[in-house]
């Protein structure tokens, strides 16, 4: 299996973080993985976009025209990717920036979830790429739910491994949006 | 070291330096390579090793000439503009028979142009980017697997022949990352570097030097330099054949380029079209003879690159004498990174 | 009999390019004399410049890296990071050191690397035949400065030791002249100080060493001479500008 994924939103959503922990759950579940960062000139407030593949053999390009989902957070990304997910493909937005109704494409499906709420209610709003990341692993089974435990030991610094559970806490709610 | 390990391309060719037992490393910060200088400023200084950052791209490729005299594996790393101002050193190592390592991960230019994903230092790099004529080895990574292993081999190939040796990446190569297996250096014979200044206690008196005076010295080190760089077309070529047996299209692109290609090509095999890759991976020397023998065959080609043609040239002297050769180009800058939906669409012109 | 002159080991037994009257010949012998004195030309690696200074390995008994024009501070700081045992110098004249490897020279003193510089001033471009260098004096005819160095536009000439004894790495910098025996006696002195403070691991140490060029001058070597303890030691003063030893004992 082949998965590829666009995930989009501003500086400081969690964007590149996301794509990583995606990236290192993949390695751990001894897949194949590329992950690539475009960004801002900006360090902060500005755009930020990464593509993850995942594949059991080559991964091939990890640039990715047309990708099968896209993992929308801002209103913004919305508006410049959401056209470009391949006919027959899914887009999950944070229904919190986001409104999706001005797509004027019926070919894609469109999951809307209120990722900033959640987070909030389980208390930080940073949380937000979490619940996108548990929403995505959830519904395309890229990777397990499971794994991510795991990943987030690998992909944070130590001293922040203290946030772990609430993270699972976050990624969880995501997976039972989809 | 058989752990799979994920990294960006940046930081896994800096573990592939200090693998290949490179101690001394001088830079100079710049965007997309700074990942560079920060793993080696964090990693060297507990293996007995030393980080300078310098004053500038001209002192750092200075540090290197410097380091390599003394036999000291070294390296440096900028991206466009400061591989511009190194190119005196280079041409100076070049004259001295000095080893040691460059990478480029390259940015879009000219002038200061911008920070995305480039390949239009082909000619810089593979031309001799310097004065006074001369080569160094080019070798162009296309994934983060290679940017490790291409590394060592550029350290051993830089020793061997006594020949500055690059890395030629891009911000897809560099920035990505991607699962790879790091492995230890791989044994090779190397010379004994029997050139390097070390103190008259230990012998006669040796310079490294590229100043020649004396009637016929120079014309004689030239025709000497040009004889390794022929050495090196017959020992030294490396390139990736890709479905080319039954092709009826060769697609040629190198680094990054080759990596979106490559993806395709297979989208055109899907579709049922003979289409197959031939991917120089060291561009000095370059593969004049597998695009000779591919071109005996297949009468077509499409080079591919992240400028507006430069690779295409030697692609055009390699080919057998009545193939033709196509072009397409993405210049650099924002957003002109070419998908490979969009690469099937050129191929499929030409099939 | 008892041997009371001898040409230092250090050096070759060769005749030099240098034209009748030039001060390089001199350097040349006062820092063989240091390295012998020192006992240190068995690990010394040399650092050649670009100009008449290029040819160091012709004259001196020892390893030597040519460096590309100016650059000569930095190729030593790789030398010396790699080889921290060797003892490293580089030999430098104004246009390398104080035009064209401004850059360098500022930041290999700045980060107190530990090697030993010296500096031929002779105010002009030699090798190039006779141009204007940093180091011209206002109104000195040269090729490029025909009517004489104008202050108000090609600036006024660089004081290099004192401008170098301002940064926090540099151990020792001294301007020295060998136009008198007293003068040279005196060059010896800080010369074989500059290589002491190298051996002692202190950090940078710089010579700047005040040089005739008649041939380029237009003057017979006397005159040239002569020059130098006038004109030039009027407006380059001799003396050591930072001594880090006084420096911490004051």
């Amino acid at each position: 299996m082949r998965y590829d994924v666009f995930i989009a939103g501003f500086g400081g959503q969690g964007v590149l973080m996301a794509g990583n922990l995606l990236g290192y759950a993949a390695i751990i579940e001894g897949k194949n993985v590329s992950f690539f960062p475009s960004y801002g000139v900006e360090k902060r407030g500005g755009a930020a976009m990464c593509t993850v593949v995942i594949a059991d053999t080559d991964v091939g390009s990890p640039v990715v025209g047309n990708p099968s989902v896209a993992l929308i957070l801002n209103q913004t990304s919305f508006d410049k990717f959401a056209a470009r997910v391949k006919t027959g493909g899914l887009c999950i937005v944070n229904s919190s920036l986001v409104d999706p109704t001005g797509l004027s494409r019926t070919d894609i499906e469109v999951i809307a979830i209120p990722m900033n709420e959640i987070a909030i209610e389980l208390g930080d709003h940073r949380m937000v790429n979490m619940v996108a990341v548990g929403a995505y692993a959830a519904r395309t089974g890229a990777v397990a739910i499971a794994t991510f435990e795991e990943a987030l030991r690998q992909t944070l610094p130590e001293r922040n491994h203290r946030f772990i559970p609430a993270n699972i806490r976050a990624i969880a709610a995501g997976a039972q949006r989809v | 070291m058989t752990k799979r390990l994920f990294m960006k391309g940046n930081e896994a060719l800096a573990m592939a330096a200090i693998e290949a037992g490179c101690r001394y490393y001088f830079g100079y910060p710049i965007t997309p390579q700074s990942d560079i200088p920060e793993y080696m400023a964090r990693e060297l200084p507990r293996l007995g090793g030393e980080f300078v950052q310098a004053e500038s791209e001209v002192a750092s490729i200075n540090m290197l000439l410097g380091a390599s005299a003394t036999g000291a594996r070294a390296m440096t790393s900028s991206s466009s503009p400061g591989i511009s101002l190194k190119q005196e050193g280079i041409s100076y190592m070049a004259g001295a028979e000095l080893p040691g390592v460059i990478v480029n991960i390259c940015r879009s230019g000219p002038g200061l142009g911008g920070i995305d994903a480039s390949q239009a230092d082909y000619f810089q790099a593979v031309k001799g980017g310097g004065h006074g004529g001369y080569h160094i080895i080019v070798l162009a990574p296309s994934s983060v697997q290679e940017m490790y292993d291409l590394t060592m081999l550029a350290f051993d190939l830089s020793d061997l022949y006594r020949i500055p040796a690059m890395i030629l990446g891009d911000s897809v190569v560099g920035q990505m990352k991607e699962s790879f297996v790091p492995h230890p250096r791989p044994l090779r014979d190397l010379p004994p570097k029997e050139w390097v200044v070390r103190g008259r206690e230990k012998g006669e008196q040796r310079v490294v030097k590229s100043l020649y005076l004396g009637d016929g010295e120079l014309e004689a080190h030239n025709w000497k330099l040009h004889a390794r760089y022929a050495e090196l077309k017959e020992k030294e070529v490396r390139r990736e054949e890709f479905m080319l047996d039954d092709a009826e299209l060769i697609v040629t692109a190198f680094g990054s380029a080759a990596r979106i290609a490559r993806s395709a090509v297979m989208a055109a095999r899907d579709k049922g079209l003979k289409v197959g890759l031939l991917r120089p991976i060291t561009l000095f020397p370059f593969p004049e003879k597998a695009f000779r023998a591919a071109t005996q065959r297949c009468r077509k080609v499409l080079a591919i690159e992240l400028n507006a043609g430069q690779m295409v040239e030697d692609v055009r002297l390699s080919v057998a004498r009545d193939a033709e050769v196509f072009f397409y180009g993405r210049p650099p800058g924002a957003g002109s990174l070419p998908t490979p939906e969009e690469l099937l669409v050129q191929i499929e012109k030409y099939c | 009999m008892k041997q009371v002159f001898q040409k230092p080991v250090s050096l070759k037994d060769v005749q030099t390019h240098f034209c009748p009257g030039c001060h390089h010949g001199t350097y040349h012998r006062l820092v063989a004399e240091a390295m012998d004195e020192f006992g240190v030309q068995g690990r010394t690696i040399g650092v050649a410049s670009v100009g008449c200074s290029v040819f160091l390995y012709s004259y001196f008994d020892i390893d030597v890296v040519e460096a590309p024009h100016g650059r000569a501070p930095a190729v030593a700081t790789g030398v010396k990071r790699a080889r921290p045992d060797a003892f490293v110098f580089t030999y430098q004249g104004d246009g390398d050191l104080a035009a064209i490897g401004t850059a360098e020279i500022i930041h290999a003193a700045n980060r107190g690397e530990d090697i030993t510089v010296i500096f031929v001033n002779n105010t002009t471009y030699g090798m190039t035949g006779g141009q204007m260098a940093p180091t011209t004096l206002v109104g000195q005819r040269t090729s490029t400065s025909p009517f004489g160095r104008n202050a108000a536009k090609d600036g006024s000439p660089i004081r290099m030791a004192e401008l170098l004894s301002q940064l926090e790495g540099v151990a020792f910098s001294a301007r020295v002249a060998v136009n008198n025996p007293r003068n040279l006696m005196d060059a010896k002195k800080q010369i074989r100080k500059a290589f002491r403070y190298q051996a002692e691991g202190k950090g940078f140490s710089f010579i700047e060493a005040l040089s005739s060029c008649p041939t380029n001058w237009g003057m017979d070597p006397l005159a040239a001479n002569a020059r130098v303890g006038t004109e030039m030691c009027g407006y380059f003063p001799l003396g050591v500008f930072k001594d880090t030893a006084n420096f911490h004992a004051g």
